[in-house]
């Protein structure tokens, strides 16, 4: 900001943006109002709580070794825990749930935190222990669910339920769709039972009725459908996702268990000869059971055409990857593929932890009541809006008239945060914290400090004897700059934390990042509107002494009357000499220095006042 | 109109001006004093980490109408052995009783105990077990997120400011800020929970936030420094943090209101509690970021401004223009002023140096402009 000269700021336009707003604000409860028509059981006016507000069950968990197992390795290490806890909170995450806080604690203890009530059901993918197991692929087909326009009698070894077009069929009519289609004998019934009597695990009679209307109805674009942790008999068929949802299969029993993988490592790729190919690769090693069971299974899979010619790596119930089969004498197995260094070792990872007969042994399963309770809830809301009085007091001392705009300004901020919350309450699982609050707390300080910056500039500017018109607009140029970089820097304050903490501190960075963009929000969108607008009127334009712009008081000498009655003249002191005709010489000698310094230079110095002392750090 | 905005009236013409920048060495000196104390204090009486850094477990006893502290200390005693136990009363109806690591047998045993000592049913005594990891996990990450932070924020008021002092003086301050609070946090020997880490996070970015809007003014005062020489940087900046003055007062004042309201009412009827563990951080935070934005952060920066070979000549140049002037004898309030108390006469005689070498006196010359309030009055038009 170079030019000091005064930039005739663009021509607001008031009005037009404060409508704007109130479209906004109406638009974010009126969302929520729907919300809660569509969702009632999801949408509501107030926020939901998280764990530490309102309370919720915590499980301990001990991830235990499976006595009767057979080799594998007999120690749990760390990445095997963090693995665990990587599955649960993918589980945990995907059913919904937001806020649960997944912790290690000590050696070998997973706690997992889930706020509010949690569902029998999401309790039961927490405690569930992950599997790892090879079946063969039956069928491949796209991730979406059939289509009912498109709905011919077809061979079910061969679905291919694939939309013809984009608009989405409703889920009544896919059901009853997939249950036409699948209902081979049309006895209304889906059977359970093969056809005939398959004659190996990779055998398409495996593909019963009630698997093709799976089949025909699972979706695996839906993320809810990518939790995992449908964990089935081995000896069943099953319908499962591509852990990337991209495909989706249907999968014989179970040919071996992950139990029997002696090792998993990740490398780069070696032929025949040894040399590397430089392309990643996994590498498997089998025990002894599991060599001749994989032995047999890529015997048999080698021969069928594709995609049953597959294995699929079943993970915790999603397809971690369906390799094509060669023949596998030797236990020892290589994947191959497009991996890379990372996604190869992810790989292995995976299938290191699922060679783990792992089972979670809940050690403690608790409803804890919150820490604070309501009782603490309520308090501390309390004194918050004491403390917003307090605020709205002060303010009205400082700034008299201007006061109505700077707590209009804060609630208006207070109502679109609250707003936001709600929404994301109901959208993204958002759960308000005691972390959260704080972010809110420090919100108060931040968003009034925006128009304090405002108005001490306008003062600034009324002082330097700019009428009071000219004053708004010039003292706005000045303090949106500062309002803008200070916020700025908030911001990066809290994205910053956001993407690198968790639990508590995330949800107070969450909040503080929030309350600092609708600050900037509140203050471009709705003070300085207001505030153009309040100059206008003859309160605030014509500097009534109650205004709190009245120029008086302000020391300048160069107002327009005001139309009201001249106001007393503060009261002197001896350290506050009221302006009189000394400061009216001042400002006269200011404004032809000014000139005089804008004919030597290109740009006039605007704050020359007369120095403050001669020399730094003088003792006095 | 009050009090205050007198004073903001005068500090912005500058006819009261305190030598806040001028007098660098002494608040800094005092910065030190007091870093050197909070460091002192959390080594010699430590921090009282709170069951999260520790690890332990912990029962909590709802809805007893007993809250006397004396019973659960005694079924903790029957129990184990080693440190006692740390019992709060937590609101109107709870206690809660924090001890070391106890056995599942043990366990049992206190939650029997306690449920008998309070009169309340088995169930009402909630027990978990926290492992020392989770406060050390949060910790660790924070830390991690400060460093990222500081080195960010480094760029971008580097960049911003176009000054690299500007961007090591707000960390200098930042810094300051945080263990002056770590600091009162020992003092006081509240415990160090989780919350208070937050709390402190909290205060990082308050604490730039209230610097920045001070720097942006200075930056403001001192463009087309080069381009005058009545005034040395160190005076700009000064006259920027007086003009800022009213500012930081009404914003901490508006900050600290609401946080102080909470950790009043925490500390005194909520007892123990995250929301008081993070209303202690931030009432302190908050007041040092406000302090140090004023008294660390704005003279650093003068001061270390002042090395730069460029404004070494400029302030040479305006004293000894300064000097010259003086000589010659027109005297026009060049004495060196304080601010404090001075009369009305001399503050407006010194109030009239401006840019003229023969400035004038208080007199009105003829010809002179007026200022606006002598132009004869138009009716404002409505617009």
């Amino acid at each position: 900001m170079a030019d000091k000269s005064v930039r005739p700021p663009a021509q607001p336009r008031p009005v037009r943006t404060l409508v704007i707003l109130f479209i906004l604000v109406v638009a974010i409860f009126g969302a929520v109002a729907v919300g809660t028509q569509v969702a009632p059981g999801n949408a509501s006016f107030t926020p939901k709580l998280a764990l530490d507000l309102e309370g919720g069950t915590q499980l301990i968990l001990t991830p235990k070794l499976d006595e009767g197992a057979e080799g594998g390795e007999a120690e749990i290490t760390d990445e095997d825990i963090d693995q665990a806890i990587e599955i649960i909170r993918q589980r945990v995450d995907a059913s919904g749930v937001a806020e649960a806080e997944i912790t290690r604690q000590g050696q070998a203890n997973i706690v997992v935190g889930l706020p509010g009530t949690p569902s029998p059901e999401t309790l039961e993918l927490v405690r569930q222990s992950a599997q790892l197991r090879f079946r063969p692929v039956l069928a491949v087909v796209a991730p979406t669910p059939m289509d009912p326009a498109a709905m011919v009698a077809e061979d079910p070894a061969a679905p291919t339920p694939a939309p013809t077009d984009g608009a989405p069929a409703a889920p009544e009519e896919i059901e009853a769709a997939a249950r036409t289609a699948a209902d081979t004998d049309g006895d209304g019934e889906l059977s359970t039972e093969p056809v005939t009597e398959p004659t190996s695990n990779s055998d398409t009679a495996w593909m019963t009725e009630q698997l093709v209307y799976e089949l025909y109805t699972l979706d695996c674009t839906d993320p809810d459908n990518l939790v995992g942790g449908d964990v089935r008999n081995p000896a069943d068929p099953v319908v499962s996702c591509g852990s990337d949802g991209q495909v989706k299969y249907a999968l014989g029993p179970a040919d071996v268990e992950g139990t029997d993988i002696a090792s998993a490592s990740s490398g780069l790729q070696t032929t025949s000869t040894g040399a590397t190919t430089g392309a990643w690769a996994v590498n498997l090693e089998f025990n002894g059971e599991g060599t001749r069971l994989f032995r047999e299974s890529s015997q048999r899979l080698v021969s069928l055409p594709a995609p049953q010619n597959q294995l699929g790596i079943v993970l915790d119930g999603l397809v971690i990857s369906a390799p094509t089969m060669s023949v596998i004498p030797d236990g020892k197995a290589q994947i191959t593929g497009n991996f890379d260094r990372e996604s190869a070792a992810a790989l292995a990872n995976q299938l290191n932890f699922g060679s783990l007969p792992l089972n979670f042994e809940v050690q403690s399963e608790e409803q804890i009541s919150a820490t604070l309770g309501t009782e603490h809830l309520r308090n501390g809301l309390i004194a918050g809006v004491v403390g917003l009085v307090l605020v709205a007091a002060y303010l009205l001392w400082q700034y008299r008239g201007l006061s109505v705009i700077a707590v209009a300004s804060l609630v208006l901020a207070a109502i679109l945060t609250y707003g936001v919350i709600v929404l994301l309450s109901w959208l993204q699982g958002y759960r308000l914290s005691l972390a959260g609050v704080a972010g809110l707390i420090v919100a108060v300080g931040i968003t009034a400090d925006s128009f304090i910056l405002y108005f001490e500039r306008m003062r600034d500017e009324i002082r330097e004897g700019r009428d009071l018109v000219s004053a708004t607009r010039e003292g706005w140029a000045r303090a949106r700059r500062t309002i803008v970089i200070s916020d700025f820097v908030t911001l990066l304050a809290a994205v910053v934390l956001y993407f690198l903490a968790v639990g508590g501190v995330r949800g107070f960075a969450f909040t503080l990042g929030l309350t600092t963009a609708i600050d900037l929000l509140v203050v471009f969108f709705f003070t300085h509107p207001v505030m153009e607008l309040a100059i206008r009127t003859r309160f605030f334009g014509g500097g009534h002494r109650l205004s709190g712009l009245n120029p008086e008081s302000l020391g300048a000498v160069s107002a327009p009357p005001p139309p009201a009655p001249r106001a007393p003249r503060p009261r002197r002191t001896a350290e506050a000499p009221s302006p009189a005709g000394a400061s009216r010489m001042t400002i006269a000698e200011r404004r032809a220095a000014e000139r005089e310094a804008a004919a030597r230079a290109a740009e006039p110095d605007r704050t020359s006042d007369e120095p403050v002392s001669t020399s730094t750090g003088e003792e006095r | 109109m009050s009090r205050l905005s007198t004073l903001g009236n005068d500090l912005h013409t500058g006819r009261r001006s305190f030598p806040i920048v001028q007098r660098y060495r002494t608040w800094l000196l005092a910065a030190a004093v007091l870093v050197l104390v909070s460091v002192l204090l959390v080594a010699v009486k430590g921090l009282n980490a709170g069951i999260e850094f520790r690890g332990g477990s912990q029962f909590t006893v709802t809805g007893t109408s007993r809250l006397e502290v004396e019973p659960a200390r005694e079924v903790v005693d029957t129990v184990g052995e080693g440190e006692a136990a740390r019992v709060t009363t937590v609101g109107a109806e709870s206690v809660r009783v924090q001890t070391q690591e106890l056995t599942a047998e043990e366990t049992t045993a206190v939650r029997e105990g306690l449920a008998e000592a309070y009169d309340v049913p088995v169930e009402d005594v909630t027990s978990s077990f926290v492992g020392p990891t989770w406060g050390q996990d949060i910790t660790r990450q924070a830390v991690q997120g400060l460093v990222i932070f500081l080195l960010l924020v480094s760029a971008v008021l580097s960049l911003y400011f176009r000054s690299w002092r500007m961007a090591a003086s707000a960390m200098v301050a930042l810094l300051n800020d945080l263990v002056l609070t770590v600091g009162v946090y020992a003092l006081v020997g509240w415990e160090v929970t989780p919350a208070t880490v937050i709390g402190l996070l909290t205060i990082l970015g308050y604490s730039l936030y209230d610097t920045v809007v001070v720097f942006d003014k200075i930056r403001e005062n001192t463009q087309g420094l080069d381009e005058q020489d009545d005034r040395t940087y160190s005076e700009a900046a000064n006259l920027a943090v007086n003009q800022t003055l009213v500012r930081s007062i009404n914003t901490s004042l508006t900050s600290i209101l609401p946080v102080g309201s909470i950790l009043f009412v925490g500390a005194l009827l909520l007892g123990a509690g995250t929301l008081r563990d993070i209303a202690l951080a931030l009432f302190v935070g908050m007041i040092v970021s406000t302090l140090s934005s004023v008294f660390v952060a704005a003279p650093l920066q003068a001061a270390l401004q002042e090395r730069d070979a460029r404004t070494r000549a400029h302030t040479a140049a305006v004293l000894e223009r300064r000097a010259a002037r003086a000589a010659r004898g027109d005297g026009a309030g060049t004495g060196a002023r304080t601010g404090r108390g001075t009369s009305a006469r001399t503050a407006s005689a010194a109030s009239t140096a401006t840019a003229e070498p023969d400035a004038a006196e208080e007199a009105v010359v003829p010809g002179r402009h007026q200022g606006r309030a002598a132009q004869p009055r138009r009716k404002k038009t409505r617009r």
